[in-house]
């Protein structure tokens, strides 16, 4: 291997390579390695988040017909460095009677969260941060720290409408756990590994055409449990005073914005690794940095859908919020796991076209029976009553409802 | 010393730390507090006996889930960050006795036992942890029936979860 093609193990062997020519022992050389690469990904995770708000900016600008930032240097760019520099220079105001621990941990522990899930994501076939050999669930063990995190957030703060966007807000992300997490084991059983990297070389077709239908699920989830629209009820602004974060300035709400943004990245990410085959690509075996390229291209894909819809649905009520996890995502991820499992395991395992054909059919008959629940919620859901009142009837002052 | 005693020595004190302040602080949201770490404690040591996936899982039931309702059931409490009252009652020294004599008791019973001073076996390398636990859940000579108790366990609580949870709409009230 060289610099070129494949940059990260060969500064990983070259810097090992000089530690234990100095000495240290061989422990020490990979603890430092180690140490060295989680502060380049954190870092290089909290500088992306500067473009990612530039780009998402410009594209919710884009879709609602308008420039999006255009001043603050060429094409906006530097809008965020502008940004970045007024939420650091803000004073901080704890609220009187605020409880000191919960709220200083709840800005920390939210980016903590989602940075933490960057060390398990394999970006070429030799990079990743680590190699769990329980990275999927690892994924989400760490998510949770986040929900817990809203919490401290929302208590902390001695404010009535932060505990009440705090309850919400964790109830919600509860609630779309559980499809998610469901919904999940279809690509395990799939490639018969939790690990993230087995889960990426056993898509020799993407799992987003085996399984289109558990795709679904999980992407509706995933954006319901970074609280995007059209999920946000937690952060309307109209409803209840931004929620949680209501009582945080400065640089304690930039972690918030920051947590926010990079989570909707980081769920982009994880989309692509588990759906849409992470690193692989033509010759990505061969040179491990072109994997990288298109693990960007399949993200950047993903996140702009994320953007897109983001800009373009209305925020769903708490009501259909429930509606929709419990009545709608639930009983279809145990049907499709249930489904999926049925149909892998009938199937000999040799045949790869039919085997795409019958998985297919199979979503095909999942997608139905979703559409045909679809349509019988609608035709049965409460409508308010309307009372018409006839023309001539208003002009002459009748009372119609007597 | 190796690096990996120090890292559990670091683990067990918060972990003794955090569990002895759940009981004695005087704030019942800090206790739950304490208690998340401690229960980040147990599974840091789950980690380090290289049981990577009841590691992950402990932090996914016990932090995502157990704690968070925890926290909801102390904050619907009324005068949770009072301080109320004296910590302790009249009696107090007997159960600190008791509690010592059956740490000490569990303590030198373990160190009966052959496994207390070996070391940790290192797993080999392809051991596939996660399809054995799997097989070890399933297998009619191995752990189903436990398995399958613990399954009606919680059907049951959840049932009696929608029970509670629709009350006023059948009627009953």
């Amino acid at each position: 291997m060289n610099f070129l093609s494949d940059p990260v193990p060969f500064l990983t062997d070259w810097l090992n390579g000089l530690l234990a020519g100095w000495g240290l022992s061989i422990g020490l050389v990979h603890f430092i390695s180690y140490i060295i690469g989680g502060g380049i990904l954190a870092t290089a995770a909290m500088l992306l988040v500067l473009f990612l708000i530039w780009l998402e900016r410009k594209l919710i600008g884009r879709i609602q017909d308008r420039l999006g930032p255009n001043r603050v240097g060429p094409f906006g760019l530097f809008q965020t460095l502008a940004d970045m520099l007024k939420i650091f220079i803000k004073e901080h105001i704890t609220p009187e009677g605020a409880d000191r621990v919960p709220y200083e941990l709840g800005p920390v522990l939210s980016v903590a969260a989602v940075l933490m899930v960057w060390a398990v994501l394999p970006f070429t076939r030799t990079t990743m941060g680590t190699d769990l050999s329980v990275g999927l669930l690892f994924i989400f063990a760490v998510g949770s720290i986040g929900e817990l995190a809203v919490i401290l957030a929302g208590w902390g703060s001695n404010n009535k409408y932060a505990l009440l966007g705090a309850f919400r807000a964790v109830a919600l992300l509860i609630s779309y756990s559980i499809p998610m997490l469901i919904v999940l084991l279809v690509p395990v059983m799939l490639a018969g590994s939790l690990r993230l990297n087995d889960l990426v070389q056993a898509q020799n077709v993407w799992y987003i055409v085996l399984a289109p239908v558990p795709a679904l699920i999980f992407f509706i989830s995933s954006v319901a449990e970074v609280g995007r629209s059209p999920f946000d009820l937690t952060e309307a602004e109209s409803e209840i005073v931004s929620g949680f974060n209501i009582e945080y300035s400065g640089l304690k709400f930039g972690m918030f914005y920051v947590a926010d943004f990079l989570h909707a990245f980081t769920i982009s990410l994880i989309f692509s690794t588990i759906f849409l085959g992470g690193w692989r690509g033509p010759a990505a075996e061969q040179i491990p940095i072109l994997g990288f390229v298109y693990y960007l291209v399949k993200t950047s894909v993903v996140y702009f859908l994320v953007v897109l819809m983001r800009g373009t649905l209305p925020r769903l009520r708490i009501d259909q919020m429930n509606n929709l996890n419990w009545k709608f995502l639930t009983p279809f991820s145990l049907l499709s796991v249930i489904v999926f499992a049925l149909a892998d395991k009938i199937l000999p395992n040799s045949l790869t076209l039919g085997r795409v054909l019958v998985l297919l059919a199979a979503n095909a008959l999942i997608l139905a029976a979703m559409v045909g629940g679809m349509n019988w919620f609608s035709a049965h859901r409460r409508r308010p009553v309307v009372v018409t009142r006839r023309r001539h009837e208003i002009a002459s002052h009748k009372d119609v409802s007597a | 010393m190796t690096p990996m005693h120090i890292v559990f020595l670091v683990v067990a004190v918060v972990t003794l730390f955090a569990a002895g302040m759940v009981v004695t602080t005087r704030r019942m949201m800090h206790s739950a507090l304490w208690l998340i770490l401690a229960l980040m404690g147990v599974a840091v040591v789950f980690a380090m006996l290289d049981a990577s996936f009841f590691a992950v899982v402990q932090v996914l039931v016990y932090i995502g889930a157990i704690a968070i309702l925890i926290i909801f059931a102390i904050m619907l409490t009324r005068g949770v960050m009072e301080i109320s009252g004296p910590q302790v009652n009249k009696g107090w020294w007997l159960p600190a006795v008791g509690v010592v004599v059956l740490f000490l008791g569990i303590v030198v019973g373990l160190s009966q036992w052959g496994g207390f001073d070996t070391l940790l076996p290192a797993l080999p390398a392809d051991a596939n942890n996660i399809a054995l636990f799997g097989q070890a859940l399933t297998s009619p000579d191995s752990y189903v029936i436990p398995f399958e108790v613990a399954s009606i366990l919680l059907l049951a609580a959840l049932m009696g979860a929608i029970y509670l949870g629709t009350e006023g709409r059948r009627g009953k009230k």
